[in-house]
């Protein structure tokens, strides 16, 4: 059994009136891959969101390392050095260029030289391809390069675990590829991430456990090939279906 | 073509007491956009608060100098404060103290708006980077915000640089009070002064007014 990086125990959050959230329990090891799916709204960004306390929870408690992730002050600041968060519409700084994006929270917040950070920065970058756009601004870059160098950022940091909120959800369809790789990347050299997604075959691919996220609560948890080819609850069959297409008749079959 | 009096420019010290006129309407507003531009920023930090409390106060005191005419304000300062709490206040000061009441109030509204146009998820992803809120500010939300904040700014130092021909109103000699003695102490040799004196004028005040629409232009541009 490897380490646990994060815990998470009977989390609970609601908005007013609205449960999103209802008695989330599950753990990810050192080096584990979970992808967590679910259908629109059924809270996993905020699940994510509430990971690194940018959302607060009613109830339960997450662990990092086993140490609960404090609500808010210093602490959670230094907490969050610890999480890496790379978010659906990338988020760089629009007034730094790609080098300053990244360089900016090692520097500033782990205190490490610029030299240091720089070097590896450069080796990052260049192994995602973007070596030559360390001098460019976001403006200049498209949307699968920005979330590339997103990524970048945030592994400069360092992190124990990175949480994916549906990267590619705002790209089109050619760039989703480029960074999906990426992340394939990372799951090799084991890293460990906790990624929402709505791409079914990148999920399949990336996993090595799969929690489907209905209503609030986690209906279903299994690996990707017990999941994907057979799902245990109704819900997720369902949900299943809408990504698979098939047409009622065809046209030839019409004509025989 | 029809005599504009341009001649009278040319009479004794004329146009160096002019540039000297201008030269006290650039250092009233100078002075005023420094002290404008500083409180501004905080408070335009405190309006853009959740804080009822520092919303309703900034609010009211935003519309108090909205609906005040300046030249209102220039005379309570002046005058009132004389009569009021026996202070002497050189018209100089009293213009300096209304342009920066005033100036701040604006310059804050400028600063709460630019504040609130960043997208809340510039701050999260600072935050999720591990950076405290102090950080957040100074590295994120400020630079960006003063970008925005440049053309809007230029265009309130450009009305305030305006607005100081106002003082001549509490007896300040600037540029404006100037050319009127030249005009009057030449009504007999040259009649026809006022429409040249005041094309002086008019460029001069163009002329302070037109590099700082350049310096913005080329900050934009830079910025972009």
């Amino acid at each position: 059994m490897p380490e646990e990086v994060l815990a998470i125990r009977h989390l609970k959050k609601n908005f007013g009136e609205l449960t999103v959230l209802e008695d989330i329990s599950f753990s990810v090891g050192e080096g584990e891959v979970i992808v967590i799916v679910g259908p629109s709204g059924c809270g996993k960004s905020t699940l994510l969101r509430c990971i690194n306390g940018l959302e607060g929870i009613q109830g339960g408690e997450i662990l990092l390392r086993g140490t609960p992730v404090p609500k808010k002050g210093k602490d959670l600041t230094k907490v969050r050095q610890k999480i890496g968060m790379v978010f659906q519409n990338y988020e760089l700084f629009p007034h730094l260029n790609v080098l300053e994006n990244i360089l900016l929270a090692p520097m500033k917040v782990q205190k490490r030289t610029r030299e240091d950070v720089k070097e590896e920065a450069l080796a990052m970058l260049s192994r995602v391809g973007l070596e030559s756009k360390a001098e460019s601004f976001p403006r200049q870059l498209s949307g699968g390069q920005k979330q590339r160098v997103a990524i970048v950022r945030t592994l400069c940091m360092h992190p124990d675990i990175l949480l994916f909120d549906e990267v590619t959800a705002a790209l089109d369809p050619e760039m989703v590829r480029e960074v999906l790789d990426v992340i394939l990347g990372l799951a090799e050299d084991g890293k460990t991430m906790l990624i929402v997604t709505h791409e079914m075959q990148f999920a399949r691919a990336v996993a090595d456990r799969v929690i489907f996220l209905d209503n609030a609560r986690i209906c279903e948890e299994g690996t990707p090939e017990l999941f994907f080819d057979k799902p245990k609850t109704e819900r997720a069959r369902e949900f299943l279906k809408t990504f698979s297409f098939q047409r009622k008749s065809r046209k030839r079959q019409e004509v025989s | 073509m029809p005599d504009l009096g341009f001649e009278v420019l040319l009479k004794g010290k004329n146009m160096a007491r002019l540039l000297g006129g201008l030269g006290t309407a650039m250092q009233i507003s100078m002075i005023s956009v420094a002290i404008s531009i500083f409180l501004g920023i905080i408070v335009g930090i405190l309006m853009a608060w959740k804080n009822p409390i520092s919303r309703a106060v900034t609010r009211c005191y935003l519309e108090i100098v909205r609906i005040m005419p300046q030249m209102v304000l220039l005379f309570l300062v002046y005058f009132g404060s004389t009569r009021a709490f026996g202070w002497n206040l050189s018209g100089e000061l009293s213009a300096v103290i209304v342009f920066s009441f005033w100036g701040t109030a604006e310059m804050g509204d400028l600063v709460r708006g630019a504040l609130d146009s960043i997208p809340a998820h510039q701050y999260e992803s600072a935050w999720a980077l591990g950076l405290s809120s102090g950080q957040v500010y100074r590295y994120i939300v400020l630079p960006q915000t003063v970008r925005r904040l440049i053309p809007l700014a230029i265009n309130l130092i450009t009305r305030m640089i305006k607005t100081t021909s106002l003082v001549l109103m509490i007896g300040v000699v600037e540029v404006l009070k100037v050319s009127q003695q030249i005009i009057e102490a030449n009504r007999m040799s040259s009649p026809n002064a006022a429409f040249g004196v005041y094309l002086v004028v008019f460029l001069l005040y163009f002329a302070a007014c037109w590099p700082i629409s350049l310096l913005a232009g080329y900050l934009e541009k830079r910025w972009r």
